[in-house]
């Protein structure tokens, strides 16, 4: 170790596997994970969401699993909750539209409406 | 790097390894392949996560999911549950976490909840054997601080500013301690970390080894500097093999990083670590009898000064800083003096580790602000007595400290109030003790543990506390008389005095405390020759209740033949020849038998 | 009276002891870590490795029995097969361990201390295991029970009979 900006690198790199376990978070983002939403391809897309948000460093977002949320047709499907709004959700997610999601909605705040489930429906 | 979407954490303390938690870790590693997925779960091996009657403990994240009382039969219901399907088990968390609809998040639990946890905040969130998971938490980066930015003096400043005192029992000036051994000139000088942990019932030194070990060494680099030592000696006690494994691996780990060895941080500093292993002294957890083991000697204690600070280990200037003590200094360096300041009190700045024990219901190690009440600590955080007994005393201080009875429990725990009460802070032992408990018997079984481990040197303590201990077995008996209480006071009194180290300073302590607080125990053994709690085998009396049977099977069974009673008919027990073995009680298949 | 170690027997312990005091020689104050060392290999500290030991690491024979003889860990008496040590810490004391203990000194016949007849096991009275949570406790070559009752001994020690 020859200086600081080294272990400094080193931290950053490391901050990302671990940051998970702090549960202090104001942005939750849920994904189905019941059998119907990992027949539908959910597995793929919550590792997508999870890598995403660690490379991008965001501290304050939590990436959980939860069981069947009731609209199996729609799976995978992945719900977002910020502290102030209300809860977001998004239909027929993939790993690019994951992707898109986070760079969009996490990152600049921006929520993706054509994947929401209000486009969805409308079709 | 590779990103994990869960983490499955499983405590791989001493506590929960005692009861399997390997095996639990072993099975989740293979059921979380055969689902296939190993490549986005992490299962990592942790240090204590305090709540040790709860225990083996598995977290999971990233739901911080908290399971106790794990069995490596419900592992695979976790999960295909939990991991695969994201229904966490309720059935199977920690009753209080679950008890309402929604789950109570960890750091909301009682337990938990009065918590700060400074020296242990490691403890428990990462993998000791993973050097990379200490630097995410900010590892190294007090050391890289202090060897980029500060000189000695300013360090040795800053700890001292912080008021953060010694852990270990005494409670001595850290800061003090540097700066005595700063200005000596010597080819070379030493940090000693003192990890001899030998009161019984303490355990929180072995937890931060065993959970934090790279906090150790950060903090004993960073004492190098300050002094001007190149090398530090870790004495652990051989009967932690767990924490003296993680040390090996922590050790090698810094060195592989450039952690530790020569010109860190290219400052010119060089600082190294060796472990060296106690053998079952408990005299060696005293300065100057560690270093005369460290050195390969009989560990016995000798007069100071010298002070090790100016002849220490091999009679190089030598400073001696307890687990805790080290563990908190570089949260120190990183968040300043005013930071540590603000939790406790003003002479005793900072948290203190707490191993709660005995009876009591939620054993385990607590971390809480200096000046947190007793109660706080016994009844919110440790949950009271079990079996709605009633508590009687509490033990502070292990074989040095005294008993403090329910009228002492509002007072702030801090290392002046312990000692005007006739206890100490000791390590942070915390024995509970409810009224099942004969404080007779704990004063006894203490002085046996001073009378066992005394190393013989001085007269006051090696013959003194033997002859302690023989009233105190008279007592007992039910053969002690009023004068041997004032003989014991007396005794007590000049073995404190006149004792060459801390072990006789300290030794008679419990048997003061107890004399003073619960004197009416004593003299029911001694004027009624009645053991009140009912534990002092020779003042106790095995009686025939009306349940008897007429059996006939105790009558068989006594082997000095003092029962008698015919078939079917209640039998009696003759108390001239009873020798109070118990295997009639034993043997009684009807409980017909009690002890009174 | 204790048989003598045969230490042409036993040659290649000693080679394994020689080549690790060899390994630390350039240390500082060695005595401890290689008195750990023997009783590792040995399983006690026979006389002969004492006086092996005094004139490999260079100091007097007596310090090396005193060092042996102070420190509760080395025995330099011959252990059982299997060692059982019950906790004798404050924790496991107030929740009953010395009844643990005397259930035991029952049971095999011998005092603490002591190694039955058969050399199948030697009963010790040990300082905290440090597992509280789990009071009291008594560790058997490793293996540690907890919750402990005397009426549940006879079981456990059946495990190790055979």
């Amino acid at each position: 170790m020859k200086s600081l900006e080294e272990l400094k690198k080193l931290r950053e790199e490391s901050i990302k596997n671990i940051e998970m376990r702090n549960t202090d978070k104001d942005i939750r983002v849920v994904v189905g994970m019941a059998t119907c939403g990992i027949s539908a391809g959910a597995r793929p897309v919550l590792t997508t969401l999870v890598e995403e948000v660690a490379k991008r460093n965001l501290g304050n977002v939590q990436v959980v699993q939860t069981g069947c949320i009731g609209m199996c047709t729609l799976e995978p499907i992945v719900e977002v909750y910020t502290a102030d709004k209300e809860k977001v959700t998004y239909v027929h997610i993939d790993p690019e539209k994951a992707k898109r999601i986070v760079s969009e909605h996490l990152v600049n705040n921006n929520v993706v409406v054509e994947y929401t489930i209000g486009s969805a429906e409308k079709q | 790097m590779k990103i994990f979407r869960s983490h499955v954490l499983v405590c791989g303390g001493t506590g929960c390894s005692s009861s399997n938690s390997a095996l639990i870790k072993q099975r989740f590693e293979e059921k979380i392949k055969e689902l296939n997925l190993d490549e986005e779960i992490q299962v990592v091996s942790t240090g204590c996560f305090g709540l040790c009657e709860e225990g083996p403990i598995v977290i999971i994240y990233p739901e911080g999911s908290f399971y106790a009382r794990m069995t490596v039969e419900r592992v695979d219901e976790i999960c295909e549950e939990h991991l695969l399907k994201g229904r966490i088990v309720r059935k199977y968390l920690f009753d209080e976490s679950a008890r309402e609809e929604k789950i109570k998040p960890l750091s909301e639990v009682e337990f938990y909840k009065k918590q700060k946890r400074v020296a242990l905040r490691n403890c428990g969130v990462i993998n000791p054997e993973d050097i990379s998971e200490y630097i995410a938490r900010d590892g190294y980066m007090a050391l890289g601080k202090v060897l980029t930015e500060m000189t000695p003096t300013e360090v040795i400043q800053l700890v001292k500013d912080s008021g953060l005192k010694g852990r270990g029992g005494a409670g001595f000036s850290t800061g003090m301690k540097w700066s005595f051994a700063a200005p000596n000139q010597a080819d070379q000088k030493y940090v000693i970390c003192n990890a001899d942990e030998g009161d019984p019932g303490a355990f929180m030194d072995r937890s931060v080894l065993e959970g934090d070990p790279h906090a150790v060494l950060e903090a004993m680099a960073i004492a190098g500097y300050a002094i001007g030592a190149t090398k530090g000696f870790i004495y652990v006690r051989a009967e932690y093999p767990i924490a003296v494994h993680r040390l090996e691996i922590a050790i090698k780990q810094a060195k592989e990083t450039g952690l530790l060895g020569k010109n860190l941080f290219n400052s010119g500093f060089d600082f190294d670590v060796e472990i060296r292993l106690g053998a079952g002294a408990f005299v060696c957890g005293e300065e100057t009898a560690l270093m005369q083991s460290i050195e390969g000697k009989r560990g016995m204690s000798r007069n100071k000064p010298p002070f090790p600070a100016n002849k220490g280990l091999w009679g190089k200037p030598t400073i001696i800083n307890n687990v805790e003590t080290l563990a908190n200094v570089p949260q120190i360096i990183l968040n300043g003096p005013g930071w540590f300041k603000s939790f406790g009190t003003v002479k005793s700045p900072g948290t203190k580790v707490f191993a709660l024990g005995g009876k009591i219901n939620n054993t385990g190690l607590v971390e809480v602000p200096m000046g947190t009440a007793l109660r706080e600590v016994i009844y919110d955080i440790g949950g009271g007595c079990p079996n709605n007994k009633e508590f009687k005393a509490v033990q502070t201080g292990g074989p040095s400290g005294g008993c403090l009875t329910k009228d002492h429990l509002d007072i702030p725990i801090d290392y002046d109030n312990l000692t005007a009460v006739g206890s100490m802070m000791g390590s942070g032992g915390m024995i509970v003790m409810d009224e099942d408990n004969c404080m007779v018997d704990i004063a006894r079984f203490f002085l046996d543990f001073t009378v066992d481990e005394s190393c013989g040197k001085c007269t006051p303590c090696r013959e003194g506390t033997k002859r302690m201990l023989e009233i105190l077995d008279k007592i007992t008996e039910g053969k002690g008389t009023m004068e041997d209480l004032d003989k014991l006071e007396k005794l007590a009194i000049n073995i404190k005095e006149t004792s060459l180290c801390g072990l006789g300073q300290t030794a008679p302590n419990p048997v003061l405390s107890t004399l003073k607080y619960f004197r009416d125990e004593y003299e029911a053994h001694v004027l009624e020759k009645r053991c009140p709690a009912g534990v002092c085998q020779s003042l106790l009396r095995y009686i025939i209740t009306m349940d008897c049977k007429g059996c006939t099977k105790c009558a068989r069974i006594c082997p000095v033949g003092a029962i008698e009673g015919k078939v079917k008919e209640i039998h009696v027990i003759n108390q001239d020849k009873c020798i109070k073995c118990g295997a009639c009680m034993d043997a009684c298949t009807f409980h017909a038998i009690i002890k009174k | 009276m204790i048989k003598g170690l045969d230490v042409r027997a036993n040659e290649r312990q000693f080679i394994e002891l020689k080549e690790y005091i060899d390994s630390i020689r350039q240390s500082q104050g060695i005595l401890m870590q290689t008195l750990h060392k023997a009783q590792e290999i040995f399983g006690y500290l026979p006389i002969e490795v004492q006086k092996f030991i005094a004139h490999e690491v260079d100091v007097p024979l007596a310090e090396v029995y005193g060092v042996a003889t102070f420190y509760t860990q080395f025995s330099i008496t011959p252990k059982g097969k299997h060692k059982i040590g019950v906790c004798l810490g404050t924790a496991c004391y107030v929740k009953g361990s010395q009844l643990v203990l005397d259930k035991l000194s029952k049971e095999l016949k011998v005092s603490v201390g002591e190694t039955t007849e058969d050399n199948e096991f030697t009963l010790e009275a040990t300082r905290c295991l440090g597992c509280c949570g789990l009071a009291p406790v008594m560790m058997i070559d490793g293996d540690v029970y907890g919750k402990l009752e005397p009426k549940k001994i006879p079981e456990i020690l059946a495990k190790y009979k055979d």
